[in-house]
């Protein structure tokens, strides 16, 4: 094999991989989305983000695999589940430490985070369990993309869009908004504080929901599953500046570029210990995030 | 339309207002006068529910206002424009005077309101892209009485709608407090301006160290010897 060979079949890979990592970067976004919302607009951060998903994961698999019910039905219930359970957790958990130290808020979320995993580990077991769905690959000319992905990627951007046009479209959307910049006032606006967060809640839930739905389609589901992709949820978030829905958008992308081109080199796991590294570098150089918070 | 009834109010243990009475008719511009730390912001709070009184009654067209969650108070007609304004400065115009027509009834009449603030205020129609926050001081004040006013209230809160602006910008501001004023609405105002404000109302009172000094019409209160010698410098 010549020399002009060899480069001709790196550039596709090469090309491969900067696609499958949008494709990433896409479903990283939607994840980073939901944990935004939470911060910017309750201040608080939900530790166990990622275990909503873990929960939403399971809610798809026996729904699909052991009611037999179809994907396409079992999404928006699992994504309704999840919705709930969020909403759960302000009501429960949050909202009576909205005034309380940040520190607490965190321990508190912290333990619903082993209260999920344990809850599931010793309901479930511990096996890896998936959908049973073999989705095909596609070919386009020397390259091979999963269905699964550019199905995820397309959702996750539709969940952002819709998203979107709720923050900027609706009364309630604006209320979210607005409350994140002046909570006090907000009774002189006619607007219960109080449902606003409910409902923020709930919205950040959904999200997490679709993410599981998404994720499932690719991942094994076990009670540790979060640990795979909450922390670089977190770190997607710190570095495009908590709270900054552009920045975590961003950021998504630069993080699953660096994942997906490191995977190139050599395994995938060598592509999260360059994201993990480049993030340490970023908080030296940029220590408020990619974008400073808008506030 | 609004009846106060040895109101007790204050922060934490801290007590502001003291046994306070206050009366606003309807049609009535009423005008709240007094020094700094006096409790004229905190009157304006516990009216519109952003306190508690820790006593007292506070009635609007009969509605006891005590027993009524802060966020429904606005839908009983009563629409505050805070002190500083408080503008969600990050928010476009247009998405502040969304905010303030948030309740049903307002938001059934929505395209109604924003016409009418718009004839009230020209400017915030050629701003309402525009974020509230980077707008001048005067063009932010416009924007805060236009909020209130998306609310179609009966009886408006201004919590010195003067304060940080250039002259002719607060002259601007109490002729459109006339104007309010004549469309038939019924106004209490906080104001430092003494002698600009009592030309606008009808009768003001004087409140000192959380309770009711004095009270009258605007022509005895400037006559009254406690004004002329603490706020009109005479
Ligand atoms: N959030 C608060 N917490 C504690 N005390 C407060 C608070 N707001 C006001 N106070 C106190 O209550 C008293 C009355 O304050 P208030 O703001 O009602 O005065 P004011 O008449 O509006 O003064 P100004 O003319 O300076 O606006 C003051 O002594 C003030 O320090
Ligand atoms: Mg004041």
């Amino acid at each position: 094999m010549g020399m002009q060979a060899f480069l001709d079949v790196f550039d596709i890979y090469l090309l491969e991989a900067v696609i499958n990592g949008i494709l990433l970067g896409g479903v990283l976004a939607l994840l980073a989305l939901g944990l935004n919302l939470i911060f910017g607009v309750i201040d608080v951060t939900w530790i166990c983000y990622a275990e909503l998903v873990m929960i939403g994961m399971y809610g798809m698999y026996f729904m699909v695999q052991y009611y037999g019910i179809s994907y396409f039905v079992a999404a928006p219930l699992t994504i309704l589940l999840v919705a709930v359970l969020g909403a759960a957790l302000h009501y429960l958990v949050i909202a009576p430490l909205l005034t309380a130290p940040p520190i607490n808020q965190l321990l508190a979320t912290g333990g619903v985070l082993f209260v999920l995993q344990s809850f599931a580990t010793v309901t479930f077991g511990i096996d890896f369990r998936n959908l049973g769905i073999r989705l095909p690959v596609l070919a386009f000319g020397d390259m091979n993309f999963s269905y699964a992905r550019l199905l995820s990627f397309v959702a996750a951007l539709v969940g952002m869009v819709a998203v979107y046009l709720f923050m900027t479209r609706t009364f309630t959307g604006t209320a979210i908004r607005a409350i994140s910049q002046d909570r006090q006032i907000m009774a002189l606006m006619g607007v219960d504080a109080k449902r606003i967060y409910l409902i923020t809640s709930a919205l950040g839930g959904a999200l997490a929901g679709l993410a599981a739905c998404l994720l499932v389609l690719q991942y094994d589901v076990h009670p540790f599953v979060g640990l795979s992709f909450g922390p670089i949820t977190f770190l997607i978030c710190v570095l495009g500046g908590l709270g900054n829905f552009i920045g975590g958008f961003i950021a998504s992308f630069v993080f699953a570029e660096i994942i997906s081109l490191g995977g190139l080199f050599s395994d995938l796991e060598w592509g999260y210990v360059l994201a993990f590294a480049f993030f340490i570098v970023m908080m030296f150089i940029r220590p408020a995030g990619l974008l400073a918070r808008r506030r | 339309m609004l009846e106060l009834r040895g109101v007790n109010a204050g922060y934490g243990t801290f007590q502001a207002l003291f046994d306070l009475n206050l009366d606003v008719k309807g049609g009535e511009a009423v005008g709240v006068i007094g020094p700094n730390g006096a409790g004229k912001t905190t009157l304006m709070r516990v009216i519109s529910g952003l306190i508690r009184p820790s006593r007292g009654s506070i009635k609007m067209e009969g509605v006891d206002l005590v027993a009524t969650p802060a966020h429904k108070i606005v839908s009983l007609g009563i629409a505050h424009v805070p002190e500083n304004r408080r503008l969600f400065s990050q928010l476009t115009v247009d998405d502040n005077l969304k905010m303030g027509a948030f309740m049903k009834e307002a938001r059934d009449h929505y395209a109604e309101r924003l016409e009418v603030v718009f004839d009230l205020f020209p400017r915030l129609k050629e701003r309402r892209h525009q974020m509230a926050g980077t707008m001048s001081g005067g063009e932010q004040q416009m924007c805060a009485i236009g909020r209130a006013m998306m609310s179609n209230p009966k009886l408006l809160l201004l919590d010195e709608p003067s304060a940080g602006l250039a002259p002719v910008v607060v002259q601007q501001v109490f002729e459109l407090v006339k104007r309010i004023r004549a469309s038939g609405l019924t106004v209490l105002i906080v104001e430092q301006n003494v002698q600009q404000v009592l030309k606008v109302v009808d009768r003001a009172y004087l409140i000192e160290a959380g309770t009711i000094r004095s009270s009258g019409t605007s022509a005895e209160m400037l006559a009254s010897d406690t004004v002329k010698e603490a706020y009109l410098g005479v």
